[in-house]
């Protein structure tokens, strides 16, 4: 199992990643592109200009923070700051790119999900995860993936890296006590 | 019956003395006084009071007695069983009860039920007012006739001079005394002392002028009358100025403190624990210094608990609707000893003074002496004994006390009542 | 505004502010900024309190605070009690200790309390094991009020350090007054109090305040002013004279406001005796707060009904 893959590496994913994705919507319709919090939405930021520069003409960009909508909520603990949700536009009837580092559990998705309906009725949902490491606990599956990595253990983290909020871009994959 | 308590050190201030002494008590009164080990014959029950200190049965002329009317709290059994288990000898219970102790029916029941019980000796203190409202005078003389050892209308003041004048020159002809709960009505609506934490706790206060108010006009009141008069409880720092300029000034008057009023201030109020709410109620540090100086240069004469019972339930309420008053007979003499005795303040002679002799004179009792012939209510402390607190052994009926769980030193280990031993400290 | 990334919320319950640091302080108003935005949404709820229950216990007549409690609930998706009780507990014979037991009994998980005694929030939380917030308990603190204030300043001026803030009335039985105190002196405001000794004492000045007799002598000065409601009891009571007097002395008239700083922010819990201590004109106008602070109260009650029902088990 690769355990990291630098800037490079990275920066190949994700123009791969950007291509599946153009391939999935029409260039003229309108998309709304929904990053989830927090390192979704540094990826959304990342990709919509590499939309753009494959011919989007109409894409607007949300952030979506889906902490009051975990299904986990009624367990008593500490949880993380809740931050505000900005979607602008109305998304009904437009389909919309969910956008999220990390596909594991599914129930950030599932959340998301649920969140985008106090919102509207979009035409589509579609999920792009730039990494998919397996372990479901949900029937949700994404649309668009750059790196298929199943054979994560429980012990590991996947833990994506970018150059906006980290320094570099970076993609590892460590016991969850590193660091 | 005979009883010989050996080895201890008498501490008597009616007579002065301090010395290491043994006490023979014959029949109810003390027999005689004897250089140790020189006592011949045997007695019937031998003490040994090694490293003790055999003083005159403890007196505290400030109680609350539950009986009649709110038994639960406490009886005058539960009470007298209090007092000797705090080395008490000799209490006097006030007539706030239900109904009030204002004639003399109520003083002789409690007489007798006193009797009856035998364990401390209660005497009642009779209302001055009728029903403690403050307009007509109770039956003053024909308590006093009964055996009532004082008056008081305690839990209130007397508000209306021209009563409170009355009173005065009424009393006086019985040479008994007038004890005062020192509070102007008009400016008592609050539950805590008025200062910088009633403000910062947005909570109805009583200024300090409420008992300064009240001391002032009494004294004015009785220089011309010059009854007996007693100041209850008294609290900050300008009630013991205006005591000590009144005693200057050749008055009648006599003082006491409370053990809460020598050792917690107002601050104790921040979490609202209804066990630091009482009346008067805690002042600040200044006024805590005061009270200590007064009872140091003799302005304060001596010292009362205010055993005030409440039920569990009845103090479990929001801070200003709860009951005043703590418990304090069972730990009193730890707390003067804490308050007084420790940081230096006073010794222990003059401490058993104020427990004892000036107790008894200003209720004219027989009291508060280990003389030759006198009754034989004897208190063995052991200075040296550390102990905890605990309110939930306390024999009181009531629990409402804020000292639970404070690490003390000194205890009463026996208290003899009339000559017959009424309770020794478990083992 | 600043994140305060690191500060976890770990009390089970809000008494009051005085006992809050600054850091927690600004965890409920950043939690409530994200609770702002529901409110724009067109399906304006969250399921983040679903299936909790919450009681408004509110043993003194107050419409705006309990249906502001009761739609921030709402808005959590938590089901709502509503128990008024206009009488003392005492004079119907139950204790608040039992009635609070009582209704924990059926199952609540956060207990709004509003009582005319103060510590009385103190109380119920020492005697039942579901949170507790206090949403005014006699003089004492009203402490969603002071984080609402707090949050409205910020939101208008972008900080709290160095403005002055006047607090204006019957300081003396406001537990609107000392909440704010709390919240402005520990974020660096320079706190003046205003009003007649009679409501005012001198040792407000020992919580770090400004005690002011005369409010014509430092009106020009004011960034904010905070008026309080006068409550008319007062009269009865002696602590000032007469309605007239007090608007005469305190009351923001026209005439003050035009002495006022150009930009002066002017706020007021509500609710407001009009002409009295405010005038009509100034309260609807561009400087008034008043209705952004109903607004924000919604928001500030969400993020801390959200935060205390975090926290569980015995405290």
């Amino acid at each position: 199992m690769q355990t990291r893959y630098d800037q490079a590496d990275v920066r190949r994913l994700l123009d791969h990643w950007v291509d599946q994705v153009a391939a999935g919507f029409s260039t003229k319709e309108p998309l709304i592109v929904v990053g989830i919090r927090t390192r979704g939405e540094t990826l959304a930021q990342r990709i919509t200009p590499m939309l753009v520069d494959r011919g989007f003409e109409k894409i607007t960009r949300g952030v979506l923070d889906i902490t009051l909508y975990r299904d986990d909520l009624s367990e008593i603990g500490p949880r993380p700051m809740v931050r505000p949700t900005h979607i602008e536009t109305d998304i009904n009837s437009k389909p919309l790119l969910l956008v999220d580092d990390v596909l594991f559990t599914g129930r950030t998705v599932r959340a998301a999900m649920d969140a985008l309906a106090d919102f509207g009725r979009p035409s589509a949902i579609r999920l792009a995860a730039l990494v998919d490491r397996g372990g479901r606990e949900l029937p949700i599956q994404a649309d668009f993936v750059s790196l298929v990595q199943k054979d994560v253990p429980m012990s590991h983290r996947v833990k994506v890296k970018l150059a906006e909020t980290d320094g570099a871009d970076e993609i590892l994959i460590e016991p969850r006590n590193a660091g | 019956m005979t009883i010989l308590i050996k080895n201890g050190t008498v501490i008597d201030p009616s007579r002065k003395l301090e010395k290491k002494l043994d006490v023979l008590i014959k029949d109810g009164k003390i027999a005689s006084l004897v250089a140790p080990n020189a006592s011949s014959g045997s007695a019937d029950h031998v003490i040994d009071a090694t490293d003790k200190f055999i003083t005159p049965g403890l007196i505290d002329i400030h109680v609350h007695f539950r009986e009649p009317g709110d038994e639960e709290e406490e009886t005058i059994a539960s009470g007298a069983a209090a007092a000797v288990a705090g080395g008490f000898t000799t209490v006097c219970c006030m007539p706030n009860t239900k109904p009030t102790l204002d004639n003399e029916a109520q003083i002789e029941f409690i007489l007798r039920e006193s009797q009856r019980v035998g364990l401390a000796n209660v005497y009642p203190t009779g209302a001055i007012t009728k029903g403690r409202e403050g307009k007509e005078l109770a039956e003053i003389g024909q308590m006093h006739e009964r055996g009532a050892v004082g008056f008081t209308d305690d839990g209130v003041g007397v508000g209306d001079a021209s009563v409170m004048r009355k009173a005065l020159q009424y009393a006086n002809m019985f040479d008994t005394v007038l004890m005062q709960h020192c509070e102007e009505p008009t400016l008592s609506k609050g539950a805590m002392h008025a200062g910088l934490v009633s403000t910062t706790l947005g909570m109805p206060a009583v200024p300090a002028e409420a008992e300064q108010l009240m001391i002032a006009r009494d004294l004015l009141l009785n220089r011309t009358i010059n009854c007996r008069y007693h100041v209850q409880h008294i609290s900050t720092a300008w009630s013991v100025e205006l005591i000590r300029r009144g005693k200057k000034d050749g008055q009648r008057v006599t003082a006491e403190v409370a053990p809460h009023h020598l050792l917690l201030t107002d601050e104790c109020c921040r979490d609202f624990d209804t066990n630091f709410k009482m009346n008067p109620p805690l002042r600040t540090a200044a006024d805590v210094a005061a009270c200590i100086e007064g009872v140091k240069d003799g302005t304060i004469d001596l010292l009362a608990t205010d055993h005030a019972p409440h039920l569990a339930e009845e103090k479990e309420l929001e801070f200003q609707f709860a009951p005043n008053g703590i418990i304090g007979l069972e730990c009193a003499l730890a707390l003067y000893i804490k308050a007084l005795i420790e940081p230096g303040h006073i010794g222990w002679i003059r401490m058993i003074e104020m427990m004892t002799v000036k107790q008894a004179q200003i209720v004219k009792l027989k009291k508060g002496t280990l003389a030759e012939g006198a009754d034989a209510d004897v208190t063995i402390i052991d200075p040296n004994l550390k102990w905890k607190i605990d309110k939930e052994s306390f024999v009181s009926r009531s629990r409402n006390c804020p000292f639970h769980g404070w690490e003390v030193t000194g205890r009463a280990v026996c208290t003899i009542v009339g000559g017959a031993v009424k309770w020794t400290l478990p083992a | 505004m600043s994140e305060s990334t690191e500060v976890r919320w770990t009390r089970k319950h809000l008494l009051g502010l005085e006992e809050l640091s600054v850091d927690e302080i600004s965890l409920v108003l950043d939690t409530a900024l994200s609770f702002k935005e529901v409110s724009t949404r067109s399906v304006k709820k969250v399921p983040a309190l679903r299936g909790r229950v919450m009681v408004n216990a509110f043993f003194e007549d107050s419409t705006r605070t309990r249906t502001s409690f009761a739609l921030a609930a709402q808005r959590l998706s938590a089901d709502i009690l509503d128990f008024s009780e206009k009488t003392s507990s005492t004079s119907k014979g139950e204790t608040l200790i039992d009635t609070a037991r009582n209704i924990e009994a059926m199952g609540v998980d956060i207990i709004v309390l509003r009582h005319k005694a103060a510590g009385s929030a103190h109380l119920l939380a020492r005697s039942v094991k579901c949170s507790v917030v206090n949403a005014g308990d006699g003089a004492h603190e009203h402490p969603t009020q002071g984080l609402l204030d707090l949050y409205t300043i910020r939101e208008r001026f972008g900080r709290i350090e160095g403005l002055k803030v006047a607090i204006v009335g019957d300081v003396a039985n406001s537990r609107v007054a000392r909440s704010n105190i709390w919240a402005l002196t520990k974020f660096g405001a320079k706190v003046f109090l205003v009003g007649p000794p009679t409501l005012l004492s001198k040792s407000f000045e020992q919580l770090g305040c400004n005690v002011v007799h005369s409010f014509d002598s430092i009106v020009g000065d004011m960034d904010v002013i905070n008026m309080l409601r006068v409550q008319f009891e007062r009269i009865q009571s002696s602590q000032f004279p007469s309605v007239r007097e007090f608007t005469r002395m305190y009351g923001l008239t026209w005439d003050r406001f035009q002495r006022c700083k150009k930009d002066v922010f002017v706020m007021h819990p509500g609710p407001m005796n009009r002409g009295i201590e405010i005038q009509s004109d100034i309260a609807d106008g561009p400087q008034s707060g008043i209705l952004t602070q109903v607004t924000n109260g919604l928001a500030v009650r969400m993020a801390v009904l959200y935060l205390v029902s975090q926290v569980g088990g015995q405290s």
